[in-house]
């Protein structure tokens, strides 16, 4: 008897990994060579799990178009999205990508501790690596290399943007502030370039807390910020624990006006209008009132029957940015299109104005904007509860007033 | 005195640790299965409490959700658990993980990958003050049904011919099986009870945290630990401990806000090292 369980069990488990490699073959008898492959890495689940989501679906509607119009060089695209995970594993599957799946490219990432992994492995292979969604000044400055372009607003721009706006309605000078940071590369980045627009503006910076990225409950944090009675509480958080912290803040009642320097539309969706308040940045929003802006949230919303987050309108502007070098340059090489990337071509970004990677740091010069929260009689829909501000910087204004200079940022390329 | 508000908070904490790591404890102390999905129940809780909210209303959603996963938890007794009671335990872990995974994609694919928004009801929001502490209003409330259930839990297991059997089954099954009485329908009622308070957590929880299809997993962490500092077999343990981690997470980030998530792991390394099998664990036979 035991014996004939124990055979039938071998046959199941058999007949399962037969069946698991029947399933995996068309992937491998997939691959073929002649396709330009991209290596697509973001987080899919964790902390920034959410907004990678709308990563994801952001690059397929935009590999579709292009291959549906011929593709690149008659050659179609084939993305391989995967997730992330975390900066570790980030950097083994980027050496995979290139190394035995041929991936021409890596494009994506949120996370900026994944970001700079990758880098480091796409410097070490000689690869374009495109960073599609983490936003710290780091990447662009300390650690910024020849093989990255960064395509998201930096911190510093966030926290000019907002900070702008606070200055408006005398929020800054002689008020003080409370600080909650995520507790990685991204969070001490943004709260240093917090620290310099309080100390550049008069506030005074009364508490400031490191926040793990597996937090979920802020209570205790809470109570502490009662018991400092700051004039302004200022969140330099990342992902969901912004949609908790907002949450949580309006379940306690804390008096005090919040405002951040980071904020995802998915993660702002999350919170629901009832409990997000404040003034926040953002890098576009899908009511953006232009045309070809209009007309890729119209498709966007067609295909997948919800408007797109910032993160699947990063990702589909920058593999479109990525097919034109490709086709300028008639080549997938690294080296060529690095050049083409530094000649400072203007793209454009579905804002007013067209943007253009700078050549000595390759960060991406654009417009920036903040966003608020409507009241509730004006609210329509669950998407639509935020009201997006005007363009930071004005539009007599050079794009590049609210980047770092040169003196500011240390990038040495 | 700001020291104090934290120990209270942290109790307040605990108190709702309790109802994800009672479950757990129950289902592993009688059936010696590690249920690794015990944070899937929780997220289906939450989802289910969400999308009924639409319908019902917060309060009856949060009455229902946990009954109607309370009754896939007879399914999942009775198809995945039971042939794995006898078993070598890494199957039933395996077959518990599984399931939990297949529930996170079952989510996303029924609700999306994209948190759901989840609103209290305006009434209970707001912080009391009670003296000189603050207290979140919603969070005193969901205190006051943990405790409900705790007390309920505690007599049925200790007060009825259920809870006897129970407790027999616990520490000698064989035994019972030669009294005459079959453990497998109060295995069942155990599961189900486990289940059904997991996702009255999630239904609780939903409207201060992110409701997302792996909500699930950032909870077990924890419960996980719990269970371990209390002792298994123990109902006091359980509780003790959950108070004791929301105490010491609180504690530590009043001081030391970077170490708040490790200090609870510290905790259960002291706990292990000074009592191996937790605070209040009882010796039991089949898992020495």
């Amino acid at each position: 008897m035991t014996a004939m369980t124990n055979r039938r069990r071998v046959l199941k488990t058999g007949a399962a990994l037969a069946g698991a490699c029947v399933l995996g073959f068309p992937a491998i008898g997939r691959a073929q060579s002649d396709k330009i492959k991209i290596g697509h890495l973001t987080p899919l689940t964790g902390f920034l799990g959410a907004l990678g989501q709308y990563a994801v679906l952001g690059i397929k509607m935009a590999a579709e178009e292009i291959n549906a119009a011929g593709g690149v060089m008659g050659r179609q695209l084939d993305v391989m999205s995967e997730d992330s995970v975390n900066p570790a594993t980030a950097a083994t599957k980027a050496q995979r990508m290139l190394e035995q799946d041929g991936a021409a490219v890596l494009l994506g990432e949120i996370n900026s501790a994944s970001a700079l992994a990758i880098s480091q492995v796409a410097a070490r292979n000689k690869h374009l690596f495109l960073a599609t969604g983490p936003r710290s000044d780091a990447l662009r400055g300390a650690n910024c290399s020849r093989y990255m372009f960064c395509c998201d607003i930096p911190n510093t721009v966030q926290v000019n943007a907002v900070g702008a706006s606070l200055l408006r309605e005398h929020m800054v000078k002689g008020k003080k502030f409370y600080c909650l940071t995520a507790d990685y590369i991204f969070g001490h980045d943004l709260l240093r370039a917090a620290k310099a627009f309080f100390a550049a503006n008069g506030a005074d910076l009364i508490g400031d807390e490191l926040v793990a990225t597996d937090v979920t409950d802020f209570s205790p944090y809470l109570l502490k910020i009662r018991q400092a009675k700051p004039d302004i509480v200022c969140s330099n958080l990342a992902g969901n624990q912004v949609t908790n912290l907002v949450k949580q803040y309006a379940e306690f009642g804390i008096p005090y006006p919040i405002v951040g320097f980071n904020l995802n539309t998915a993660d702002a969706w999350a919170a629901g209008p009832d409990n997000l308040s404040g003034t926040w940045p953002t890098v576009w929003f899908h009511t953006l009132d232009l045309p070809h802006s209009k007309a890729f949230v119209a498709a966007f919303i067609k295909k997948y029957g919800k408007p797109p987050e910032n993160h699947a309108w990063i990702e589909y502007i920058t593999l479109k940015m990525l097919v034109r070098a490709i086709e300028e340059t008639k080549s997938t090489d690294s080296e060529k299109l690095i050049a083409n990337f530094e000649k400072g071509a203007k793209f454009d970004l579905l804002k007013a104005r067209e943007g253009w990677f700078r050549a000595w740091d390759h960060q991406l010069i654009q417009e920036a904007y903040t966003f608020t929260v409507r009241p509730k009689s004006e609210v329509t829909d669950k998407w639509d509860f935020l009201k997006l501000g005007p363009a930071v910087p004005a539009a007599n204004q050079p794009l590049e007033s609210i980047y770092p200079t040169k003196e500011q940022n240390t990038c040495k390329l | 005195m700001f020291l104090l508000e934290q120990v209270m908070n942290g109790l307040v904490l605990g108190g709702y640790y309790v109802l994800i790591a009672l479950g757990l404890s129950l289902i592993f102390s009688i059936g010696g299965v590690v249920n690794l999905a015990h944070g899937a129940f929780y997220a289906l809780g939450a989802y289910v409490a969400v999308q009924l909210t639409q319908y019902l209303g917060f309060g009856p959603a949060v009455v229902v959700s946990p009954v109607a996963v309370g009754i896939l938890g007879i399914l999942f007794e009775r198809f995945l658990l039971r042939p794995f009671y006898n078993a070598d335990p890494i199957l039933s872990l395996l077959v518990t993980f599984g399931l939990a995974m297949v529930v996170e994609q079952a989510i996303r694919m029924i609700w999306g990958a994209a948190p759901l928004p989840a609103n209290m009801p305006d009434a209970v929001k707001g912080a009391v003050f009670v003296g000189d502490f603050l207290f979140s209003r919603y969070r005193l409330l969901l205190l006051g049904v943990v405790v409900l259930v705790l007390g309920a839990v505690w007599l049925l297991i200790h007060k009825t011919s259920f809870g006897r059997v129970v407790r027999a089954g616990i520490q000698r099954p064989d035994m019972v099986a030669v009294l005459g009485i079959r453990l497998q329908p109060y295995m069942t009622a155990i599961v189900v009870l486990g289940v059904a308070m997991a996702a009255l957590g999630g239904a609780l929880f939903a409207p201060i945290t992110v409701v997302e299809p792996a909500m699930g997993g950032d909870i077990i962490t924890v419960a996980f630990v719990i269970v371990v500092i209390g002792g298994l077999g123990s109902f006091w343990g359980v509780v003790l401990a959950s108070l004791l981690v929301g105490v010491v997470r609180g504690i530590t980030i009043n001081y030391l806000p970077a170490a708040g998530e490790a200090s609870i792991f510290v905790l259960m390394f002291v706990v292990l090292l000074v009592r191996p099998r937790g605070l209040l664990g009882e010796r039991i036979e089949k898992f020495e």
